[in-house]
């Protein structure tokens, strides 16, 4: 599904990614651990095509269509979600009505109905129970005087919703405390699905006591050091990030 | 100098320039070479206006001929549709007086409509007895090649209220100008602007608010976007003089530049003579903000309705302080129709 092929990434004259080699088979779910400064943020960045992150060579392709070649509105109507660390407060902009602009706007790229106020309400309000979330949140500017947890929810809410094909979970554990990180691991494990991918980016590995990872890569020093299942992830917790580091 | 002398008497040097400090971002005189004549009255039809149906009347004031003044006597409540059209190239000056009795409650729909090449300097003179309120809001779509200014003076008796909104699109030139005294104790003023311009319009919102009375309250948010190559001036003056003491004024002033070619300037000025005074003024001018464009287009909103959304977010903050209902819908709807042009 996602087929990573030697990128290279710079970010303000910086190399920061230096060929990243990766695959993500439909149906699994892959953590990307390593230490801080590895690039893994650079990585969920550049295949969301966030602008000033530019691929100097390498490939990244979803289902074989080039993602480098799209405009991030195109990657995320081809299927690509990426939940942000720091989730972006817009104010003036209620949460619904800019996660429906988003849903419908997708669905007009690949030509399918737009769904009703109706509709998406009923669906919306389904997803925001399971988060535990207050639905009277999402009437509000999106994100604005949101906790921490809750704009991580938010971005739960809106994955659920906008339904990817490729979900990145860039540093989703960051600022949750045990339970919500309970309720957020639980969203995601429920999107597991045969035809989706997706991409569990963390530093530590906490997270992966509740997403169990297919498979753990570690990022270091702009590559991947090492590749290997979940036990990798229980070494990374006792033996630390040194080794990786100063490999590189 | 002022824009309607130089209309009456036919005189260019009458006419407002740069080298007056009030006038340096919005000279007319460098572009207004001939001066026209004045449009004889207007016989057609006019199109519907932007606030049919929400009024308890119509005033026309049609190339600068209509009637000469608004009065409610004291404790009336009316809504008032005020339009202001320009049909035809000419020169339009126009007077009009607003009076409020005691207790009187005003909402003016207030538009200013026009097409082509004009020179226009409309004069409002509004008086508010006590405990009166106004709501005015005023909707400006003047022509690409009009030379407009909008002068109106509020004298403010004691407990009276004023709320204003002016939105605008600009003009070859315009200035739209509302000085406010607060002459008597106890009165309120709130006063709002919005403008969007792009291609080649430039739009000046000017205020001047003068506290002689004690604890008067001043709240002014202006907010606006400038793109192409369009430019938007704030001037907001605050003055509180000797022995307005307790009064409480907050300026604010936001505005979005969205290409490089477009410019803003503001000068907001806060002038305190007095004691146990609260005076604020905030101003900020910067670009859309990069990091929330991106995050929408990750989400799948194409670039140009990303802009758009974003653009009028931040001007809904003003939008949402209107409190006649209809009004607000009106400015939202018409908001929205301009933000994907100029984003």
């Amino acid at each position: 599904m996602l087929s990573i092929d030697n990128l290279h990434v710079r970010v303000a004259d910086a190399e920061i990614l230096k060929g990243v080699t990766l695959d993500v088979p439909a149906g699994e779910v892959h953590a990307v651990m390593g230490p801080n400064g590895a690039g893994k943020s650079t990585l969920a960045y550049a295949l969301a095509g966030r602008p000033g992150y530019e691929v100097t060579a390498g490939s990244a392709r979803l289902d074989g269509a080039d993602l480098l070649d799209m405009s991030p509105d195109a990657r995320a109507a081809a299927g690509v979600f990426l939940s942000f660390q720091y989730p972006v407060a817009i104010p003036g902009v209620p949460a619904l009505t800019f996660l429906r602009t988003a849903l419908n706007a997708q669905h007009k790229v690949r030509g399918e109905a737009e769904v009703s106020a109706p509709d998406f309400l009923r669906l919306v309000r389904a997803r925001a129970g399971e988060l535990k979330m207050d639905f009277d949140m999402l009437r509000r500017g999106l994100n604005v005087d949101f906790s921490g947890g809750e704009k991580k929810r938010m971005e739960i809410l809106q994955m659920m919703t906008l339904s990817p094909r490729l979900a990145i979970l860039d540093e989703t554990d960051s600022g949750l405390d045990i339970d919500a990180l309970k309720i957020v691991a639980q969203g995601v494990n429920a999107m597991r699905a045969p035809d989706r991918a997706m991409l569990v980016i963390t530093h530590y590995q906490r997270l992966l006591d509740h997403i169990r990872p297919d498979k753990v890569h570690v990022l270091a020093a702009g590559r991947i050091a090492a590749s290997g299942g979940p036990e990798l992830a229980h070494e990374l917790e006792r033996a630390g990030y040194d080794r990786y580091a100063s490999a590189a | 100098m002022s824009l309607a002398r130089a209309i009456i008497s036919g005189d260019l040097a009458e006419l407002p320039s740069r080298r007056e400090e009030d006038w340096r971002w919005s000279d007319i005189r460098a572009l207004v070479r001939v001066l026209p004549e004045t449009s004889p009255a207007f016989e057609g039809e006019l199109p519907p206006g932007p606030f049919d149906g929400l009024a308890d009347e119509t005033v026309e004031i049609v190339n600068g001929g209509g009637p000469a003044e608004i009065a409610l006597a004291a404790g009336v409540k009316r809504v008032v549709a005020l339009r202001y059209v320009a049909r035809g190239a000419g020169s339009h000056p126009s007077k009009l007086a607003i009076r409020l009795g005691a207790r009187a409650e005003l909402v003016l729909l207030e538009s200013r409509e026009g097409e082509a090449d004009y020179v226009t300097q409309a004069d409002l003179a509004i008086t508010l007895g006590e405990g009166a309120r106004l709501e005015r809001i005023v909707l400006a779509t003047e022509g690409d090649g009009a030379v407009a200014v909008s002068r109106a003076e509020v004298g403010l008796s004691p407990s009276a209220s004023l709320a204003q909104t002016v939105v605008t699109t600009g003009a070859r030139r315009q200035r739209l100008e509302t000085r406010v005294a607060h002459a008597g104790g106890g009165a309120c003023a709130r006063l709002d602007g919005l403008y969007l311009v792009g291609a080649k319009r430039h739009s000046d919102i000017t205020t001047v608010v003068v506290h002689e009375g004690p604890d008067g309250t001043t709240d002014q948010l202006t907010k606006g976007v400038a793109a192409d190559q369009g430019r938007g001036v704030f001037q907001g003056r605050i003055e509180v003089r000797p022995g307005a003491d307790g009064a409480d004024a907050r300026m604010g002033h936001h505005a979005l530049v969205l290409s490089e070619r477009a410019e803003v300037d503001a000068k907001p000025e806060l002038e305190i003579f007095a004691d146990d005074v609260a005076c604020s003024h905030g101003n900020t001018i910067g670009a859309l903000d990069e990091e929330a464009l991106f995050y929408a287009r990750q989400r799948g909103i194409p670039e140009a309705e990303a802009r758009a959304m974003l653009t009028e977010a931040f001007l809904g903050a003003v939008i949402e302080r209107i409190e006649h209902e209809g009004a607000r819908k009106v400015v939202r709807a018409f908001v929205a129709s301009r933000t994907g042009d100029l984003a």
